[in-house]
């Protein structure tokens, strides 16, 4: 039987009695679920965070369920009122749900704690604080970060006769440098080899709009055909094309599209010798091409004086509406985020520094411990780290209609890339459809009695 | 005192009621409940807002649904009736008294019962543009004319052509049937027909055909529902031979986004549930139409 009463961990919050209380299990602990997508080493790391924090107080458990799909079944779950406690969304959920009140704001949690949500975010590098919060308010933690960055193979640049230690600076040394290393077969003429392909990974075509300067959402309205530097984007998308040939490329990329992350990776085996990748990226490099000769450095310059452009991504944790244990969901979410400064040692290593050590990758925050920044198993982690700095550091706009944007916008840029259509027109429609979609959202959240999230946010 | 028919009666119920709670809740209720939110603002999290006809009235101004639409009619158009006769002709063959027959029939079936992520994963690798075992052969043959071969799931031109030739693969099932109809034809009209004259093409479209003819109503009718739902082959190939965008879009340019996708992406992604149950309901009329065409067109031979 169970008995619900206040957590013990918690009096001053039960004395509020602004925060619900949270359920008690027959062996005196709240159990807390936690649905995450990680799997493989991943979720091992996961899982050596939850220990520590199960290690590091006797009240709360967190039990952890590898869930796939899971933005789509917390959906249902949180639909069904029976959610788990904290559940493991991407960065991309953040504004549809929170729009849609499916999300639990954090902010009477860290208030509850003594801090102020700006105090709280400020303890994150400024575009993580940005991923985490969203119309004013704080909706995640983060559970694994990500920053990309300029990939290049060392050993294709040494065999077309460039500086092996010397990534492109700017974009104009880029496609020079993606020229060079461009190769046909004498034969057939078929691309072998490209330096620098737009369509590989594929995963942000967007995201060249951002580099070039450019803007898709301004926080009121779309901007994708209305600004120069997108249309700027998108003709060089397709002057790419014309370049090398539509036909040629998409031969060329039908050999290894869509293996990024395995051992059919275009970079992994010399096809491609320049990419936009994250830090996870070594991971699957000492996994699959172990010994591969390849630098790690900032985007090449576009926008003149913008050296340091980057964008960060994140899977955040989330307390659904209707947890059952949001109190105990939000102490672990705290220690996930949190770090021991003093760690000399991996035992000592705390929260969110346990996660990123264990998956290889950068910490969100701004600061990091002795041991974790001397003894990272990424080599290149401290680019990483001047990445997640940047101001010029960009996320997926925080939009509710992203999904969306992001199906329209990949469908142009491949409409593009295939000169099926001009990138005026490509845009154009794209545009056209987004409106829609946006005029229609906004009309959808008046209806359900909303703010419109392009209204101004109260301080 | 209950009458005996009464007993009898309540017996019944009592032995069906887990179907029927199960037809009502699982069932029933989603159907009718979708049906009231195709006239609501729904987002799954939110409470339906009744908008009237607006969700049907939008259908018909989506640019994506005409084209969700228009790729899914011409899949069918396409796949069933070659299904059918790659279907028909295998189970002719088999239906012959040839050594190793059985062997053939279940080397035949056996694609049909591989998992469809599985095969499609294989097709794939078979459709790779650089190193597929299709394109491996196509080469050097289409070399001597100049001509390269096409890249398959990446190219928009091709992406439908080569899953409406992946689905042959998945034939077997409709060969089991037509193999099953086959070996109801009375041999009597067989050995009528040979008194007559008739040689084997004469004998397969005055006596095959005409006597299986429900067999390929039914076989037409049901790969048509098929071909109109489908969705998980192009869930998984246009994603996966498309850089893995995880848009599920019908990539490469929407090629391959057939109906079912776009309201998966509706409802799931987009969470306009109200939307996505309006396209429910007019794919259902749709296919209610197209079974009562064919049922209509195939009267006159479909009854003995």
């Amino acid at each position: 039987m169970r008995r619900v009463f206040a957590l013990a961990l918690l009096p001053l919050l039960v004395a509020s009695g602004s925060l619900s209380a949270d359920v008690v299990e027959k062996d005196g602990k709240v159990h807390v679920t936690y649905w995450e997508k990680w799997v493989g080493f991943e979720g091992v790391a996961m899982q050596g965070t939850i220990d520590a924090f199960n290690a590091s107080q006797n009240k709360i458990v967190v039990d952890y369920y590898q869930t796939s799909e899971i933005d789509r079944k917390a959906l249902v779950a949180i639909a069904g009122g029976d959610p788990p406690d904290v559940a493991g969304l991407w960065v991309q959920n953040i504004a549809t749900y929170a729009d849609a009140e499916g999300l639990q704001p954090l902010d009477d949690f860290i208030r509850r704690d003594g801090l102020t949500p700006e105090a709280w975010l400020s303890r994150y590098y400024p575009i993580f604080a940005q991923i985490c919060s969203y119309r004013g308010k704080v909706y995640a933690g983060i559970s694994t970060p990500s920053v990309l960055a300029f990939h290049w193979n060392k050993t294709l640049f040494r065999e077309a006769g460039l500086d092996p230690e010397r990534p492109p600076r700017t974009f104009d040394e880029m496609e020079e440098y993606s020229r060079k290393l461009t190769k046909r077969d004498p034969k057939t003429g078929a691309i072998t080899q490209m330096g620098f392909l737009p369509d590989e990974p594929g995963w942000w075509p967007w995201l060249f709009c951002r580099w070039f300067g450019g803007n898709l959402f301004d926080g009121r309205a779309i901007t994708c055909s209305t600004d120069p530097h997108n249309q700027a984007m998108m003709k060089w998308a397709a002057d790419t094309a014309h370049q090398y040939g539509a036909e040629a490329i998409q031969t060329f990329y039908s050999g290894f599209s869509g293996k990024t992350l395995n051992a059919q990776s275009a970079f992994m085996n010399g096809k491609v010798a320049m990419v936009p990748l994250g830090v996870w990226f070594d991971n699957y490099l000492r996994q699959y091409k172990p010994g591969l000769d390849y630098g790690v450095g900032h985007w090449p310059e576009k926008v003149p004086g913008i050296r340091d452009f980057a964008m960060a991504e994140a899977d955040v944790m989330t307390i659904p509406r209707g947890a059952k244990n949001p109190n105990a969901a939000w102490e672990f979410i705290k220690y996930a985020n949190s770090v021991n400064p003093n760690a000399r040692s991996r035992e000592e290593l705390k929260g969110i520094e346990i996660t990123c050590f264990l998956q290889g990758k950068n910490s969100p925050l701004r600061e990091w411990s002795p041991f974790f920044e001397a003894h990272h198993p990424n080599p290149f982690v401290k680019i990483f780290r001047e990445l997640s700095a940047s101001p010029h550091a960009v996320c997926v706009p925080q939009m509710g209609i992203w999904q969306a944007y992001h199906r329209e916008f990949t469908a142009a840029f491949q409409s593009v890339r295939s000169l099926a259509e001009t990138p005026e027109a490509a845009l154009a429609y794209c545009q056209k459809r987004m409106d829609q979609s946006w005029n229609r959202y906004l009309k959808s959240l008046e209806r359900h009695g909303q703010v419109s999230p392009t209204a101004p946010v109260s301080p | 005192m209950i009458s005996r028919p009464n007993k009898n009666l309540l017996t019944g119920l009592a032995f069906t009621s887990l179907w029927i709670v199960g037809l009502s809740v699982f069932t029933l209720y989603p159907v009718f409940a979708s049906l009231y939110y195709s006239f609501c603002d729904y987002s799954i999290l939110k409470s339906a807002v009744w908008c009237g006809l607006e969700n049907y009235q939008e259908l018909f101004h989506d640019d994506l649904f005409w084209k969700s639409l228009r790729n899914t009619l011409l899949y069918a158009a396409l796949s069933v009736p070659l299904g059918t006769v790659v279907a028909l002709a295998l189970a002719l063959l088999l239906n012959c008294e040839v050594r190793g027959r059985a062997f053939f029939r279940v080397f035949f079936y056996l694609p049909s019962i591989v998992p469809v992520v599985a095969s499609s994963m294989l097709w794939l690798w078979i459709f790779n543009g650089q190193y597929g075992l299709l394109n491996g052969v196509l080469g050097p043959i289409l070399g001597v004319f100049h001509l390269s071969p096409p890249s398959w799931f990446t190219d928009p031109a091709w992406a439908k052509p080569a899953l409406i030739i992946m689905s042959l693969w998945g034939t077997g099932n409709a060969m089991v049937i037509y193999l099953a109809g086959l070996q109801d034809v009375p041999k009597e009209l067989y050995e009528a027909a040979e008194i007559d004259g008739a040689t084997g093409w004469r004998r397969f479209w005055h006596v095959t055909l005409p006597t299986i003819a429900p067999v390929v109503y039914f076989n037409v009718l049901m790969g048509m529902i098929s071909a109109l739902q489908i969705f998980t082959q192009a869930f998984i190939i246009s994603n996966t031979a498309n850089g893995g965008t995880g848009t599920f879009d019908g990539a490469p340019v929407r090629s391959l986004l057939f109906y079912t996708m776009y309201l998966f992406t509706t409802a799931f992604h987009d969470l306009r549930m109200g939307y996505a149950s309006a396209m429910a309901y007019v794919l259902f009329v749709i296919i209610a139409f197209l079974s009562w065409l064919a049922t209509r067109l195939s009267r006159n031979h479909t009854t003995r």
